[in-house]
């Protein structure tokens, strides 16, 4: 199970994301300016400022030549996780519905949030379990946010679609919607499943040095998605 | 010839940035305004003025969340 990471100029989480997914398996980056994926089993689109986002977050990087890749992945059931800047990307190449607007405070934040996981059977979240000893039906997941461009906005049918169609996969816990999403959806789905992007940081939770490691489920979820694929 | 496109959040999103300047305006003694709302101006110089529309769709503006007004001048 190899993941590639992909890397643009004003990417700032790959190194972290690349940490993650070798966790759990191999992973390489991949740069922005090349087509080729290197025959990675799975994409993780990091974290940061691609492109330096000077016309709106993702905008750009969408257009970059490993993107066109990465849409032909997707579009043929390749698995892609897309993190804060990376969902921004996704949201943008429309890989994934919805846009994320300036935060409702309009202030850049940055703290642990407390995330639930709504969809607890995908190939994102399969291994996500709620913890030992709690009496929650529901996984929680306690990772960072940090951003200033996070607030999901999608218009009210297109809401209502993905939470028929299942496809709301995490949402902020009552009090930690940070950005003013619309509600309270921290991760998105597409409708094939095999696209996600949220704006908390799973691969910044997975050691216990930095306080969490419930970002690994994640990760540890895509590779069991892939090697049972594999079977 | 100079083009100038004007991009707006769309109407009923929330706005962050002109609720902000609408709270902003009356402390400083400026009364009577409403609905105020903070997009982008974009110029530029284009040789082909049709390719405008299409240059708004994939980049200059997000349709799903913005409106676009492409003025044309010389």
């Amino acid at each position: 199970m190899k993941f590639g990471v992909l890397q643009f100029p004003g990417s700032c989480d790959e190194v972290d994301a690349l940490h993650a997914a070798r966790r759990v398996g191999e992973a390489e980056l991949l740069w922005h300016a090349e087509r080729d994926l290197r025959g990675v089993d799975a994409v993780i689109v990091p974290g940061g400022f691609s492109y330096g986002d000077y016309l709106r977050a993702g905008a750009i990087a969408r257009f970059a030549p490993a993107m066109e890749s990465v849409i032909e992945f997707a579009q043929a059931g390749g698995l892609v996780l897309g993190i804060c800047n990376g969902f921004q990307v996704l949201c943008e190449a429309r890989l994934l519905p919805g846009a994320l607007l300036g935060n409702a405070s309009r202030r850049f934040t940055f703290r642990q949030v407390e995330l639930e996981v709504v969809q607890p059977d995908t190939a994102f979240t399969r291994v996500c379990e709620p913890r030992s000893g709690s009496d929650e039906l529901r996984a929680h997941l306690s990772i960072p946010a940090k951003h200033s461009w996070g607030r999901y906005y999608a218009d009210d049918r297109t809401l209502d679609e993905l939470e028929d169609n299942g496809q709301v996969l995490l949402r902020y816990a009552s009090g930690h919607n940070i950005n003013g999403s619309l509600r309270d959806i921290a991760g998105v789905r597409n409708a094939a499943g095999n696209v996600f992007g949220l704006m908390p940081h799973p691969e910044h939770a997975v050691d216990p040095l930095t306080g969490s490691t419930d970002g690994l489920c994640i990760f540890e979820s895509m590779r069991l998605a892939v090697e049972g694929a594999h079977v | 010839m100079r083009a100038r496109v004007l991009i707006r959040p769309k109407a009923g999103i929330l706005d962050p940035q002109g609720a902000a300047v609408e709270r902003a305006l009356p402390a400083l003694g400026f009364s009577g305004v409403a609905n105020v709302h903070v997009g982008r101006l974009v110029e530029l110089d284009v040789a082909d003025a049709s390719q405008l529309g299409d240059m708004c769709e994939k980049l200059l503006a997000n349709p799903l969340v913005e409106d676009y007004e492409i003025l044309t001048g010389e």
